[in-house]
């Protein structure tokens, strides 16, 4: 009972500090280039809340979410080209590869009210259409991981094809505006970080209150026992359906916000490998937790600029090893460092006493034995 | 809860796997308030016969209660129709809390906006059955912690919950302590009152003490059908449970140490769900 009084009030301090270092500390002390960075690690933080969501609580190992990452950034960037270019005309890598048409699928997307839309349904309406063919086919575990792979590798690869269309290799880059707003202004970074931080929070926000609802507790059931669910009466399908459309469309919105911050979106940004990276970020963290994956896949995406920085090559070695010793030595990731350090023991096999915390508030969740 | 009076009925229920029929044109008729014992050797098709009527394999044909046929239905179809089950090994939820368990159980007829709603308090169904159940004390401890007896006795309450007319029990005392025999036989009587239930058991002690009425499945076919003391007396019975007739006419004695359920090292035919 006390953990279910301390859990919301540990979720709001947190979501507070967020926001003080986010909106107060951050634009304070980090210079333009800094805060990009970070705003970069923030988009990658919010395809982490919607693994969490899938993978920690509905253990759907999702390993192709760089596609609706793709989707959503490609839309955007789509817009962004096109009202760089002005009313009627075509972007510039167009007139320089093809033939300076705009193709018809490009039009709708001069519209930021169409592109708007799109982001914010256009995966999360694929992720349906996925998910109820995987799903209803009983597809899990492995079947499912493999698929969603795939899926990121035929992306990368259609998108690749597409020189003239997608730009190819290079993919869409050289943005100059955001929504009317000069990108190269100082002023207009900082507020698109703003942007980006409240977004994140605003997901937070959103799926601590589904890990309460008594969805969040079906989800729980669902992974642990799905069968046994479908013979209480519930098709577990949707139950799942609706946690990875969420997560699409969470990937999908981070996506979109990754553009003006980045400035450009390439094949490579929404591949296997990156895909791949979301998953260890969240695995680190603590995918059965709220902040867990957040902090996680900042601190990975940290560790990599600066140590690929120092010693380019080396970081594909030491993001394999940390996430072969997290799943070995810490299988809740390093959310679950608390616990651990609080029992003053090795952690075991998740035993059932933790969980009772859990039980009372699944958001303070913090140990899960990772399973494919 | 209004009371139907609607019964279960089975005809020529025929399941094959690959050729091999593990239940063989069944017949069963059960009625409501009549403890419906389902007894046979290791592989005679019980398990089979659950899995056929709740629609985890598929199976020929028909199984009714009241008008509606079961057969040829998706298993949560099936369930939200008023047929529960529980399955060999206790299957709760072990990482959620009685409460939770419970709570998912009686929700299925929730709708989307109910689901994505918090608890707030205990429902009353859920209160009723924590007490039928006898498990109050228990309600925010994870599932996980409870002993055997317990999980088993969760399992019941979530049928319960869940608002099943028919209940479907699949072996629910095996491995348990007498005392939690006798209890959970005292439970089944009581919400069997009004319901119809069919057990699946290996224990022919608890069988003759709760059963109103036994069916002896042998290899996928009704071998006999009646009282406990007519099937007991039936010499087609104590044959498939002695290998040969006319020896101890005392089923219990002959069959408990033959088929003991406990012995968790008895082969298995397969994974159960
Ligand atoms: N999915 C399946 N595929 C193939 N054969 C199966 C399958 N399920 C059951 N069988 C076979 O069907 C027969 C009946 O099995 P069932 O599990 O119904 O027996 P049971 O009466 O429940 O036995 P027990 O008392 O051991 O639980 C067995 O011979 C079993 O091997
Ligand atoms: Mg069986």
């Amino acid at each position: 009972m006390i953990g279910y009084l301390k859990g919301p009030g540990r979720v709001w301090v947190g979501l507070a500090l967020g926001a003080v270092v986010l909106f107060v500390l951050a634009p304070s002390v980090l210079s333009d280039f800094r805060l990009m960075l970070l705003g970069k690690y923030l988009c990658f933080a919010m395809v982490a809340v919607g693994i969490g969501l899938a993978w920690g609580r509905g253990g759907m190992l999702v390993l192709g979410q760089g596609v609706f990452f793709g989707l959503g950034a490609y839309l955007m960037a789509m817009h962004l080209k096109l009202s760089d270019a002005g009313p009627g005309k075509a972007p510039d890598f167009m007139l320089l590869y093809g033939s300076g048409v705009v193709p018809f699928w490009w039009e709708p997307f001069r519209s930021p009210v169409v592109t708007l839309v799109a982001i914010l349904l256009l995966p999360a309406a694929i992720a349906t259409v996925l998910g109820l063919a995987i799903f209803r086919r009983r597809v899990k575990g492995a079947y499912f991981a493999i698929l969603s792979q795939a899926l990121a590798a035929a992306f990368a690869i259609l998108l690749i094809g597409q020189q003239t269309t997608t730009g190819g290799t290079n993919g869409l880059n050289g943005f100059r505006g955001f929504l009317g707003y000069n990108l190269f202004d100082p002023v207009n970074k900082q507020l698109i970080f703003s942007i980006a931080a409240a977004v994140l929070l605003a997901m937070l926000l959103l799926t601590w209150h589904l890990y309460r609802s008594r969805y969040g507790e079906l989800l729980v059931a669902v992974r642990d026992q799905e069968e046994r669910v479908r013979f209480l009466g519930y098709n577990p399908a949707n139950i799942k359906l609706v946690a990875y459309a969420i997560a699409a469309a969470m990937a999908g919105v981070a996506g979109a916000l990754f553009v003006p911050i980045a400035g450009i979106i390439s094949p490579a940004d929404v591949g296997v490998v990156p895909s791949i990276a979301f998953i260890i970020g969240v695995a680190i963290g603590g995918r059965n937790t709220l902040l867990g994956p957040v902090l996680g896949t900042i601190l990975v995406a940290y560790a990599q600029t600066t140590l690929s920085e120092q010693f380019p090559g080396f970081w594909t070695y030491f993001q394999g090893a940390l996430l072969i010793l997290v799943i070995a030595f810490l299988p809740g990731g390093l959310a679950s460092l608390w616990t651990v350090v609080k029992r003053g023991r090795r952690p075991g096999p998740p035993s059932a006493a933790p969980m009772a915390a859990a039980a009372a508030d699944p958001a303070l969740a913090s140990e899960q034995k990772v399973s494919i | 809860m209004a009371i139907r009076t609607d019964y279960l009925e089975v005809r020529g229920l025929t399941v094959s796997f690959d050729g091999f029929k593990a239940v063989d044109a069944v017949d069963l008729t059960v009625y409501q308030s009549d403890l419906r014992f389902l007894i046979g050797p290791n592989g005679a098709g019980k398990t089979t016969i659950i899995d056929a009527l709740t629609g985890l394999v598929g199976a020929t044909g028909s199984a009714k209660f009241g008008a509606t046929e079961l057969i040829g239905r998706k298993s949560h179809q099936i369930a939200r129709l008023g047929v529960g089950r529980s399955f060999q090994t206790a299957s709760v939820f072990t990482e959620l809390s009685v409460l939770q368990n419970l709570d998912i159980a009686a929700g299925a007829k929730r709708s989307p906006l109910a689901l994505l709603g918090v608890r707030r308090g205990i429902p009353d169904i859920v209160s009723k059955a924590l007490e039928t159940i006898s498990l109050t004390a228990e309600v925010n401890k994870p599932a996980g912690v409870l002993s055997h007896g317990q999980k088993q006795w969760l399992e019941i309450g979530m049928l319960l919950v869940q608002d099943s007319q028919v209940l479907l029990l699949d072996e629910p005392v095996a491995g348990m302590s007498a005392d939690e025999r006798e209890q959970t036989g005292q439970l089944l009587k009581q919400v069997g009152a009004d319901r119809t239930v069919i057990i699946v058991e290996h224990d022919m002690e608890f069988m003759r003490r709760f059963a109103d009425s036994v069916t002896v499945l042998h290899g996928g076919k009704v071998l006999s059908e009646g009282s406990v003391a007519q099937v007991q007396a039936d010499p087609r019975v104590q044959e498939v449970y002695l290998g040969r007739a006319n020896a101890t006419p005392d089923l219990a004695e002959a069959m408990e140490p033959a088929d003991n359920p406990a012995d968790e090292s008895a082969p298995s035919p397969r994974a159960k769900v």
